[in-house]
């Protein structure tokens, strides 16, 4: 295969966000027992990393309120890391006495959006980053970097790539083990997505980067094709496409893991994830969520008939 | 609301109106403009930049490993020394309204700053073979409304066509005269041909299946028909009740007619990745059949990917072989996003240089060997990446939501497109991550 394909990376490890990003953002309030069951189905998928919740205040996210119940019950499963989000010092300590091995960070590209999503700007959440930072050094505990609105932002509009690239520096400098480059309103095309990644790729080594893509417009598996063309290597996805967009009510937000996973495949590119299982995975949970999966590729492997082929 | 009146740079959206919303969230307004792009105007006109010999060297290297043939695709080197802004020459950077995207008018890529040169060649090389401009041949109201449950009336299918035909799509694909036995759907297709024929300024192609069919479609009044093989034999058997073959002596018998009467006939090529009956379909077979087409006088090849099963994997092996006896000017390509694959799937054909894509207005028509699952790409979807890439398409991408809402209401039916159900409903309540 020509030039297109030279630089796909052989192995892309799949962070999995359904648990938390993708649960996150669902109506439905999902119980304890059952983020569990499907944390332990995901892990059973191949996943490596799952990321199990959120020690953000409930009154914000209650939909994780038991965050503290929901790791406890998986840190101890073999196979896999379970980052969790924290927002602060604060949230880190009550993930570190809840038995966390690993938390996320998340500012934002976009001061506008940090203020009216976070109440605090982006220099401000830097500063409290560097403090989760410093903290979670002497406790050996990697800590993950999400940046939000890496190429549109739902009140600025464009983001421009140098200040994308100024974040994630910060957070690289403060010794953030991976940065992953959040499209949050999916408005994202390779033509606004390359320059960003090149504005990044000046002031980050590229297996600290991660891509995480939303498909509200669709753009999200085009996105992480050129990423990964780029030679990203690291993909967030969620199972059955969990998370709706909370700035376009109706709109989808997450990439469906299961059609990540068929790209990858058809790309013969390794992940270890087992697409049957994950679609299994997936299932469970849109049952209990009541809503169909917002995956393609699970819904054409769960529907597909060799039924007589009649028209063209 | 206060927050989203707020001037986007050259879109000034004081409302929330779709059309606003449009401009505003459609990919023109996040690419990096020139005059605001954070790092200063490097650039250094007039000398080579630091990449003019490699871009050269490079271009030299990819070209002959991978496309021996000349292709339709911006000519990126001019001479040894290579000027980026020469290669916006002739593009509009910036328009009122809608801001023109290109990629290539982003001249911080070239700043002196970066010392990622490897980087910033490879991902020139991603974007250089594009065209600057792609046809998206429009096939809602045959492939769409052919594979529906609901049987539309035939004044809602006018009706579809002439709002089509209002957008900017150059290309309407309007009916299709296979047999209303096999084709229910379409059993009207004499009376929507006669009712759109005289559209100025459009191409309605029509699908013929044989001799019967193309001489009542030019008897309708059409004047460009489409003829479909596949190449898989297995599926043609099934679906067209003859060979591979057989089907091509039919069409053979069409093209001559046709001829007579210069009338353009296309060659639809079907399960050109996968086939639902033989599995995996060599990609020397698709090259076989797509030849056959081009041989007795078809003027474009469309390639189908009809159970949407095709990955950039699989479809530039496909391509490959295809492109290796068919010139690329004449292929299109028609992916089926049933495993929502096929805009990665569009983006990699554009890299090799295809100019033409099939799509359906809000992704209509369904995927009749996987039930529920999708078919055709959504053509907002794809309207939407190809304004992000830079790439022209004459299309209007609020006038064919707008067709796109018309037919879902006919059809009690969502939107197939995420784009245009994005932009439909986008609210300004950032309240949470």
């Amino acid at each position: 295969m020509p030039q297109l394909r030279k630089n796909i990376p052989d192995f892309v490890k799949i962070v999995e966000v359904g648990a938390r990003d993708g649960l996150q953002n669902e109506k439905a309030i999902v119980p304890t027992d059952v983020k569990i069951e499907l944390i332990k189905l995901l892990v059973s998928s191949g996943l490596s990393v799952v990321e199990a919740t959120s020690f953000v205040s409930p009154k914000w996210v209650p939909q994780l309120a038991d965050a503290k119940d929901v790791l406890a019950a998986v840190r101890d499963v073999e196979g896999a890391s379970f980052p969790v989000l924290t927002p602060n010092l604060k949230g880190f300590e009550a993930a570190v006495a809840a038995g966390a091995k690993e938390v996320a960070v998340f500012p934002a590209a976009s001061e506008s959006f940090s203020k009216a999503n976070l109440n605090c700007g982006i220099e401000d959440n830097l500063a409290r980053c560097r403090d989760i930072a410093s903290a979670s050094r002497s406790l050996t505990i990697p800590v993950r970097g999400y940046i939000s609105c890496v190429v549109g932002c739902p009140l600025e509009g464009r983001i421009a790539p140098v200040k994308v690239a100024y974040v994630a520096k910060s957070l690289y400098e403060m010794g953030i083990s991976e940065i992953s480059l959040g499209d949050t309103i999916g408005v994202g095309t390779p033509g606004t997505v390359i320059p960003m990644l090149e504005a990044v790729l000046d002031v980050v080594p590229i297996d600290k980067l991660a891509v995480h893509f939303h498909d509200t417009y669709g753009q999200a598996l085009s996105n992480i094709l050129i990423s990964l063309q780029m030679g990203i290597s690291t993909v967030d996805s969620s199972v059955s496409g969990l998370g709706g967009c909370p700035y376009a009510k109706g709109a989808t937000g997450n990439v469906a893991t299961e059609d990540v996973v068929y790209m990858l495949n058809g790309l013969g590119v390794k992940t270890n994830v087992d697409l049957g299982k994950l679609m299994h995975a997936g299932d469970f949970i849109c049952k209990h969520l009541g809503r169909p999966t917002g995956s393609k590729a699970a819904t054409a492997l769960n529907k597909v008939t060799t039924c007589n082929a009649s028209k063209l | 609301m206060s927050s989203l009146e707020e001037p986007l740079g050259h879109d000034k959206l004081p409302s929330m109106s779709t059309m606003d919303r449009v401009q505003r969230f459609s990919s023109g307004c996040c690419r990096p403009q020139v005059d605001n792009l954070g790092m200063g105007n490097c650039f250094i006109e007039g000398r080579s930049c630091s990449t003019s010999n490699s871009c050269n060297e490079d271009n030299e290297d990819y070209t002959a490993e991978t496309y021996p043939w000349k292709r339709q695709t911006r000519d990126m080197s001019r001479g040894d020394s290579f000027s980026p802004r020469t290669m916006t020459t002739g593009r509009n950077t910036l328009k009122s309204g809608i801001v023109d995207n290109s990629f290539y008018t982003s001249d911080y890529q070239y700043s002196q700053k970066r010392n990622n040169k490897d980087m910033q060649d490879m991902a020139y090389k991603f974007m250089k073979g594009m065209p600057e401009f792609v046809k998206i041949v429009e096939v809602g109201p045959r492939d769409g409304l052919q594979n529906e449950k609901n049987i539309v009336p035939t004044d809602v299918k006018i009706e579809l066509i002439h709002r089509l035909a209002s957008t900017g799509l150059s290309v309407i694909e309007a009916t299709s005269f296979v047999s209303p036995k096999w084709v229910p759907q379409l059993a009207d297709a004499k009376d929507v041909m006669q009712a759109v024929h005289n559209l100025r300024g459009i191409r309605l192609p029509v699908l013929t299946p044989n001799l019967k069919g193309f001489e009542a479609a030019v008897a309708a009044g059409a004047r460009e028909v489409a003829v479909f093989a596949s190449a898989s034999e297995s599926f043609s058997k099934s679906n067209i009740n003859c060979s591979i073959e057989e089907s091509l002596s039919r069409y053979r018998a069409v093209t001559r007619a046709a001829k007579e009467l210069s009338i353009p006939v296309r060659g639809y090529v079907s399960c050109v990745v996968g086939c639902p009956v033989e599995g995996p379909v060599p990609p020397s077979k698709v090259a076989y059949v797509a030849k056959a087409l081009y041989d007795m006088g078809c003027f474009e090849i469309s390639l189908g990917d009809t159970i949407g099963v095709g990955t950039p994997g699989t479809v530039v092996p496909m391509l490959l072989a295809v492109m290796a006896i068919v010139p690329t000017e004449k292929l299109a390509v028609h992916f089926h996003d049933t495993y929502g694959q096929s805009l990665p799937n569009i983006l990699v054909s554009l890299q090799m240089g295809i100019s033409a894509v099939d799509s359906s207005v809000a992704g209509l028509g369904g995927c009749p060997y996987a039930k529920g699952a999708s078919g055709n790409v959504a053509t907002e979807d794809v309207v939407y990446m190809l304004n992000g890439l830079g790439i022209k398409t004459n299309v209007d991408i609020g006038k064919l939501m707008s067709a796109g809402d018309f037919i879902g209401k006919q059809l009690g039916r969502p939107s197939g497109s995420k784009t245009a159900i994005a932009l439909n409903r986008v609210t300004a309540d950032a309240s949470k991550i």
